[in-house]
């Protein structure tokens, strides 16, 4: 067996892996808050922490196609509807913390966060944006769109991580080490698509391989 | 979780402060008693600092816990976390340490630390710490209005502000390797803000030597001004006619004014300072103007637009 074909049992064993492996930092929060670990301000460490996992599993979900198309693991595909949606459960907690233990409801201050504050201000429609992609991550609707239309929808994914990074970005106080890191990744993953697109454009220029003319 | 006010917990419940500093006192004999029999005793940052309490200045908010003043730090010379701080500053060497006042005064002086911890009574203040980035703590600091120092000095007529220069040493301080702010951490008050009262040389929390991620071995203490503000580290205090150009000015003008009044209807360009979040607590309360000190000091501002000054 190679990695380019796995069996169907051995997928779902990869599968379960990565299931486990992506509730890690839900359960580092839980561990955490249970023992008294999350320091002085457990509030801002869970909505920092929900954040970046959101930001990292946009990232990983964005990397299955241009690593499929690298290394022709087929496979890789069937494991990113799990990894899309654990993005969006983690966006979840994340607008969740913000909702009720940071803001506790105070719809007024919220309302002004988002007209006011730039970082919520684009924060806030990504997280709405996620959730058609959410929705229509299961057989029946992929089926009832149409493939084509599918795609379309799904790829709203390049403007959430995007906005994801920009709201990352924006809310740093000074240091901007990490949403520089996530931009960088985001930009080599979102030129993959590019290169993908420009050469499906050009079909006669595939084949055509420089020979020296002696 | 933690955060939650633990509506069974009685006041009785709390561990008694003497109970908790007997404890300390006794790790630290225990630790101390062989070098402390064999040298004249200089403090170091976690000693037991002798002060009295200040009868003016004592809050009846509750009292931040130690462990908290001591463990959510910004302090970038060791790292922009908030953790950093409390894991990274033991590399930085308080002892020998010096203290030099220069500029426009007629006596420019290089104090020793050990100088400076004897030059006025200490006294044990209860301030608020309103931080630029919507927390809060309260904090018993232990020191000595800075005006003490700056009689010393002697201000010349041309002097209108003090400029704070905090230590600059990559070897020390890891944090300084990175080029996020500009080095040396340099902060700046107005003479008579400076001068004022409140306006704390602090050398001290909680009944001990400053921590060296709190500031340590001196700093000041500016209680109604963002945390930042409050220079820590402090190795040189300069004296001069212009308005100093600070650090954290530098890193974003149109975010970090001169003055940086705690000021709930002036908003950080990019986030509220409405309300805060006192560590510890689930809910946020309003932000006080001046962090509650307006009655102190308001009057230093007369006739300026604090949206203009901010």
């Amino acid at each position: 067996m190679t990695m380019k074909q796995l069996t169907d049992k051995t997928l779902t064993w990869v599968k379960v892996a990565l299931f486990l492996v992506a509730l890690i930092p839900l359960a580092r929060l839980i561990i955490g808050g249970l023992t008294d670990a999350l320091g002085a301000n457990p509030i801002e460490k869970i909505t920092r922490s929900t954040g970046y996992w959101t930001l990292v599993l946009i990232m990983v979900t964005l990397a299955v196609t241009p690593l499929r198309k690298l290394t022709g693991w087929h496979w890789l595909t069937r494991t990113r509807r799990m990894l899309g949606l654990f993005a969006f459960f983690y966006a979840c907690l994340h607008f969740l913390t913000y909702l009720v233990l940071d803001q506790f409801f105070d719809w007024d201050s919220i309302l002004k966060d988002i007209i006011k504050r730039p970082y919520i201000t684009v924060g806030f429609p990504t997280f709405l944006l996620l959730i058609p992609l959410a929705v229509t991550s299961n057989n029946a609707l992929i089926k009832k769109l149409g493939g084509k239309r599918w795609k379309g929808l799904h790829r709203l994914i390049y403007v959430i991580g995007v906005g994801g990074v920009v709201h990352y970005w924006w809310l740093v106080k000074k240091d901007l080490t990490n949403p520089m890191a996530f931009a960088a990744i985001l930009a080599v993953l979102l030129s993959f698509r590019l290169v993908f697109w420009w050469r499906g454009r050009q079909p006669q220029a595939r084949p055509v391989i420089a020979k020296p003319s002696n | 979780m933690s955060y939650r006010p633990d509506p069974h917990l009685l006041p009785s419940d709390i561990t008694p402060r003497e109970y908790y500093y007997d404890r300390r006192r006794f790790m630290q004999m225990a630790a101390g008693a062989t070098a402390a029999s064999l040298l004249p005793a200089p403090l170091w940052a976690g000693d037991k600092l002798a002060a009295g309490k200040s009868q003016a200045y004592t809050l009846s908010e509750e009292q931040t816990p130690y462990k908290d003043v001591t463990g959510y730090n910004n302090f970038y010379e060791f790292g922009t976390g908030k953790d950093d701080p409390a894991q990274n500053a033991h590399s930085l060497k308080t002892r020998p340490w010096t203290v030099t006042i220069e500029g426009e005064v007629h006596k420019p002086k290089t104090w020793d630390i050990d100088e400076l911890l004897k030059l006025a009574a200490m006294e044990e203040r209860v301030y608020r710490l309103r931080c630029v980035e919507a927390w809060s703590m309260v904090v018993p600091w232990i020191g000595y209005p800075l005006a003490e120092l700056i009689k010393q000095a002697e201000p010349t007529g041309n002097a209108k502000f003090v400029e704070f220069i905090s230590l600059h040493d990559p070897m020390q301080m890891p944090g300084q390797r990175s080029a996020v702010l500009e080095w040396p951490y340099n902060e700046g008050l107005r003479l008579d803000e400076a001068m004022h009262p409140l306006t704390l040389l602090t050398f001290g929390l909680y009944g001990e030597m400053l921590p060296n991620q709190n500031g340590a071995p001196i700093r000041v203490v500016v209680p109604w001004k963002y945390g930042f503000k409050s220079a820590k580290s402090i190795v040189k205090i300069r004296f001069t006619e212009q308005q100093p150009i600070t650090s954290w000015m530098k890193a974003g003008p149109s975010e970090y004014g001169f003055y940086s009044n705690v000021n709930p209807e002036v908003d950080h360009p990019r986030w509220t300072q409405a309300k805060e979040r006192r560590i510890g607590d689930f809910l946020k309360r309003p932000t006080l103007p001046f962090n509650g000190y307006a009655d102190e000091v308001a009057g230093l501002y007369t006739g300026m637009d604090l949206k203009t000054y901010f």
